[in-house]
């Protein structure tokens, strides 16, 4: 049967086992919208904003670990998807966007709403394709999936001129083939004899750390990541990105390391001698200063991208394959090898971080308890938060102190539950991901937790949530100020709080949300908290707005010293130092 | 680099260059074999760990099929240079330089001489530094090609 350019793009996404659209119309999608609306297995999500699409889409991705997609118009359309497109590439999520255009005659004229969409998203997509012939729809997609998902994954943008989708125009739909390019092999098998160097580094250690990113989420690597250290015993730190991969509440889990990480990550990471990196990718806010990195340390590093490898830090050891692959690999070798872990060695070296998490653990009520404050402190609406929801609900947050004291007390004890910009740091990311989430979990608490000048950079996502009855439940800790901005100017600039405070200019959120048809709570006082909370948790087919008021002077602790410290110089409170 | 010939794959090369910060020196680029695909020889500068970098980077570009840093080992380097100067009167003495480069005088005449040199980018910097007394109307030059000397090919 011969069909339309909009039609072929339909049957194709279908075949990819796509079930949701997230996009906007326009001119140049037009026909496209045509043949969505002329079918009825993939849902289109109508979003007030592209970015919200994109969020939505990567939100999606990140819970599901499916390709998100996307449909937007030319232009306008095209340039509002590029922040989320950023965030995506950074953080190596697989979205398709797909792009109305001009018709192909008008391309280069500066047409109505033309953009070089390609040209715009060049550095940050993993690949880009502009379609010059209708018939070449399916193969595109097919291609575009592929490279989406596989390897690194990350963001492919394909550019549909209007013409090629015009309904009267008709070509025979040719099922692609098997996806294979010259060009690009992702599919790379660790090297056995570095997997063997690996084990017997790691089995001749004495203060190993075990050190997991996103990769190891994207690798769905979770399950061998804890067969692994069921063997070894040894400490285990997450990235930003990496929570969840390895549970929270196991006795040998540290806490999240970096910029913002626990004190015992930290100074393990800084006293280790062997840290085996799994699908992470030693950014600057996890090392500091690169020179004074974990100076004892032996590195191995497993991660499907041989880009990430001694891009910063060196590695005695790369092994680039697969991480669940890897990880099987390692287990194995392991276990078939005649070298022990010294594990009286070991547990001295667990002993250690004990007395180090007894020092600076991540203990809010510790801090409370000296601090008197009548004030409801950010720290602890998070906490409420995880003891409502009991610790199993996705958690999806924008960016600043909020997302930091959201990363430090939620205890994420499975992997894609914790939905955040790491790379970007994309501010209106929180209720657009959580609208993705929540279509693809619709049985599932979900929760943003995000901040006063976060949410309001997507928040007219709350009409989306509406249309589509999505009863996400939004948790803003207000702190009249935009908290890591005030939290640096107070540290370096002398308290000289430039353009980050609103005056009196803060809407009244409960009203926002009652504008938009949803429930909205205000809490002031701290014994209100847990209350507001479960009665707010409590309302499960309503979006509720809980607008929580809390201390504007709390700063997100502990907080690398930098430029020029190492991962043992830390701020562990105001004005105390390591 | 062996580099798919699609639309854009230049562009992704030329721009990751920029995106992380290193140079291009000089580039060249025509399709090689069936024309499918480019042979793209870019000369740059870095430490061994930057071009390291450089070259992981560019392998991830989907379309890029091959890539490979020549100066690893042996290798040839020619580049073409097409250079105007002021007509000249003597032209034994001009031959006599560019000869070891394989030169030619395409033209000379009143209004100017043109000379073609091959060479290493080296070498016609040096010829350009000895032409400078000359004066020189206008250079222009293809950009460094290259071979592996040895066993060692960028073949598909």
């Amino acid at each position: 049967m011969k069909l339309s350019g909009g039609d072929m793009l339909m049957r194709a996404l279908r075949e990819e086992g796509v079930k949701f659209i997230f996009g906007y119309p326009g001119g140049a999608a037009l026909h496209i919208y045509d043949a969505i609306f002329n079918q009825k297995k993939i849902e289109h999500i109508l979003v007030r904003h592209e970015q919200g699409a994109t969020h939505a889409a990567d939100g999606y991705a990140r819970a599901t670990g499916k390709p998100g997609v996307v449909i937007v118009t030319s232009g306008p359309g095209a340039t509002n998807a590029i922040t989320g497109l950023a965030t995506a590439y950074m953080d190596s999520i697989p979205l398709v966007v797909i792009s109305g255009q001009v018709a192909s005659h008008l391309i280069g004229t500066d047409s109505f709403q033309e953009t070089d969409m390609i040209g715009v998203s060049r550095p940050i997509v993993k690949h880009s394709y502009i379609v010059q012939k209708t018939e070449d729809i399916p193969a595109i997609i097919n291609e575009a999936f592929h490279i989406a998902t596989t390897g690194r994954p990350g963001p492919v943008v394909i550019d549909i001129p209007k013409d090629i989708t015009a309904p009267e125009n008709k070509f025979e739909y040719k099922k692609p083939a098997k996806v294979s390019l010259r060009s690009y092999q992702p599919k790379i098998h660790p090297h056995p004899g570095q997997i063997k160097k690996a084990a017997k580094a790691i089995l001749s250690s004495e203060r190993p750390v075990i050190y997991a990113g996103g990769g190891a989420i994207m690798g769905n690597a979770s399950t061998q990541l804890k067969a692994l250290n069921k063997i070894l015993n040894i400490p285990v730190t997450n990235t930003l990105m990496g929570l969840g991969v390895y549970p929270a509440k196991d006795k040998h889990f540290m806490g999240m390391l970096g910029m913002h990480g626990t004190y015992q990550a930290n100074m393990a990471m800084h006293n280790a001698d062997l840290i085996l990196a799994i699908g992470a990718r030693f950014d600057d806010r996890i090392t500091n200063t690169p020179s004074k990195f974990a100076p004892d340390a032996r590195i191995i590093h497993i991660d499907v991208d041989p880009a990430s490898i001694s891009k910063i830090i060196n590695a005695d050891i790369p092994i680039v394959g697969q991480v669940k692959e890897s990880l099987d690999a390692l287990i194995k070798e392991i276990k078939r090898s005649k070298i022990k872990i010294d594990s009286e060695a070991v547990s001295k070296w667990n002993d250690q971080i004990k007395a180090w998490t007894a020092m600076h653990g991540l203990d809010h009520e510790m801090y409370l308890k000296k601090s008197k404050s009548k004030l409801i402190m950010p720290q602890e609406v998070v906490q409420q938060v995880y003891r409502v929801t009991k610790g199993d609900a996705y958690v999806t947050s924008d960016v600043g102190q909020h997302q930091m004291f959201a990363a430090q007390y939620y205890h994420f004890n499975k992997p894609r539950r914790w939905i955040n910009s790491g790379g970007l740091g994309t501010m209106g990311f929180g209720l657009p991901s959580a609208m993705g989430v929540k279509l693809a979990f619709p049985n599932k608490e979900v929760v943003c937790i995000t901040g006063e000048g976060s949410i309001q950079m997507c928040i007219q996502e709350l009409s989306t949530c509406l249309q589509y009855g999505l009863p996400v439940k939004i948790i803003n800790i207000n702190n009249q100020a935009l908290g890591m901005v005030r939290q640096w100017q107070d540290m370096n600039y002398s308290g000289r709080y430039a353009a980050s405070t609103y005056e009196e200019s803060l809407p009244d959120f409960v009203k926002l949300a009652e504008a938009y048809g949803h429930k909205g709570f205000k809490v002031t006082q701290r014994n209100k908290l847990g209350p507001t909370l479960e009665k707010a948790f409590a309302l499960k087919d309503q979006l509720v707005f809980v607008d929580v008021y809390v201390d504007q002077s709390e700063h997100v602790y502990p907080m690398l010293v930098s430029p020029n410290g190492s991962m043992q110089d830390m701020w562990l409170s105001r004005g105390k130092k390591t | 680099m062996l580099v798919e010939n699609k639309p854009g794959a230049l562009a992704r090369v030329v721009g990751l260059f920029h995106q992380r910060g290193y140079n291009i020196e000089s580039l060249n680029v025509a399709p090689v074999d069936d024309g499918s695909y480019s042979r793209l020889t870019v000369t740059t500068r870095g430490t061994e760990s930057a071009v390291e970098q450089i070259m992981k980077q560019i392998n991830k570009l989907i379309d890029i099929i091959k890539v490979a840093d020549l100066t690893e080992g042996e290798h040839h380097e020619l580049e073409l240079a097409l250079i105007k100067i002021a007509k000249v009167n003597d032209l034994t003495s001009i031959k006599k330089i560019i000869k070891s480069m394989n030169g030619k005088v395409l033209k000379n005449d009143e209004s100017a001489c043109v000379i073609s040199v091959t060479g290493t980018s080296i070498d016609i910097n040096n010829l350009l530094k000895v032409l400078k007394k000359k004066k020189i109307i206008e250079t222009v030059r293809s950009g460094s090609i290259g071979l592996h000397e040895s066993k060692k090919t960028l073949t598909i």
